[in-house]
């Protein structure tokens, strides 16, 4: 079954206290070298049938309208994966 | 009329005002609502009379405003307030809010909800330490015109439970100097930022000032033996802080005057 991946993620300009805690958790584990951290969300949205371009924009106004807020997220990506079997 | 007995301390029939008992003031319960009990209580507490709304009708029993309480509704999942926006009760409350005719009042989980369903701007994240917070919290009442606020002074302060995880309100800037050009912050937190809001801001209203949201939580300031320790106004015995109570008032006598 194709699916479509949604990612939404956190404006630049809006402070993100989860990937910051994570940014603070890294160095503790050994894992320096980064940064900065920013958590998103990946939604998958599984697809009976032929992904057409009707279904596509259906996704993306699902993302703009209810899988993202757009006063303190960004939808960064809509795109359709084949399953690999 | 019945009159809420209060369980503990002075019964304060006395001092309420009779002729409010005609205003029904709705309160929604979502699935994962918490304090819509505590917001009908409030509000008969208030002299009104509380009607107990759900989020799946499509009917808003002739209520004359309409309080959008705090909870997990949908348990936070997706963002806070992000799936009870597109309720269906949420049509009739959003179609009667807009024009400025419905007074909405919309409290912690309640304010996530009316961002959510653009009624009013900005939005909730993360509280900037990532806990979950539970104080008595002291706030300014910057604009008393709206329908939820007109009977406290401008300027008055107020203490009332602070309980929340996405509590940290934030816009952009021209949205946040456009709400403060217009005298749109309501309330104002005191004595440090408990959250990272933008500006300090607790609470803010609408252009018509029909339709407020504040996170902190005035219906758990309405009776004395279960408020918090402490009032703006002046010393209180242990649980006396009723200071939240004036929200509610405002709502119902603004009705009445109608």
């Amino acid at each position: 079954m194709p699916r479509i991946v949604v990612d939404v993620m956190p404006k630049p300009e809006i402070l993100d206290p989860q990937g910051k805690a994570i940014a603070g958790a890294l160095p503790r584990l050994g894992f320096t070298g980064f940064a900065e951290v920013r958590q998103g969300k990946r939604f998958e949205l599984s697809v009976e049938g032929d992904v057409t371009e009707e279904v596509l924009e259906a996704a993306r106004d699902a993302a703009a309208t209810l899988l993202s807020n757009p006063v303190i997220e960004d939808v960064t990506r809509v795109e359709v994966i084949e399953d690999a079997q | 009329m019945t009159v809420e007995t209060p369980l503990i301390g002075h019964s304060n029939a006395a001092v309420v005002d009779s002729s409010l008992s005609g205003v029904r003031v709705g309160v929604v319960t979502f699935p994962g609502s918490l304090d819509d009990r505590d917001a009908l209580r409030a509000v008969r507490l208030a002299g009104g009379t509380g009607v107990a709304l759900w989020h799946g009708d499509h009917d808003l029993k002739d209520v004359d405003a309409v309080i959008i309480p705090g909870g997990f509704s949908y348990g936070d999942y997706l963002r806070a307030g992000a799936i009870s926006r597109f309720a269906p009760l949420m049509e009739q409350i959003t179609a009667a809010a807009t024009g400025g005719s419905l007074p909405v009042l919309g409290i912690c989980n309640g304010f996530q909800v009316l961002t959510e369903a653009h009624l009013l701007p900005g939005s909730m994240v993360k509280n900037n330490h990532l806990h979950f917070l539970c104080k008595d919290q002291r706030l300014k009442v910057e604009n008393s015109s709206t329908a939820w606020t007109s009977s406290y002074a401008e300027g008055s302060e107020i203490v009332v439970p602070l309980k929340n995880q996405d509590g940290q309100f934030v816009a952009d800037e021209r949205t946040l100097d456009e709400l403060e050009g217009e005298g749109r912050v309501v309330f104002r937190y005191l004595g440090g930022n408990p959250n990272g809001s933008r500006r300090d801001i607790a609470g803010i209203t609408n252009e018509h000032g029909n339709v407020v949201g504040l996170m902190p939580h005035p219906e758990h300031a309405v009776e004395a033996g279960f408020g918090p320790d402490s009032s703006a106004l002046g010393e209180v015995e242990v649980r006396g802080g009723v200071d939240g109570l004036g929200i509610f008032t405002s709502v119902l006598q603004k009705l009445v005057n109608k």
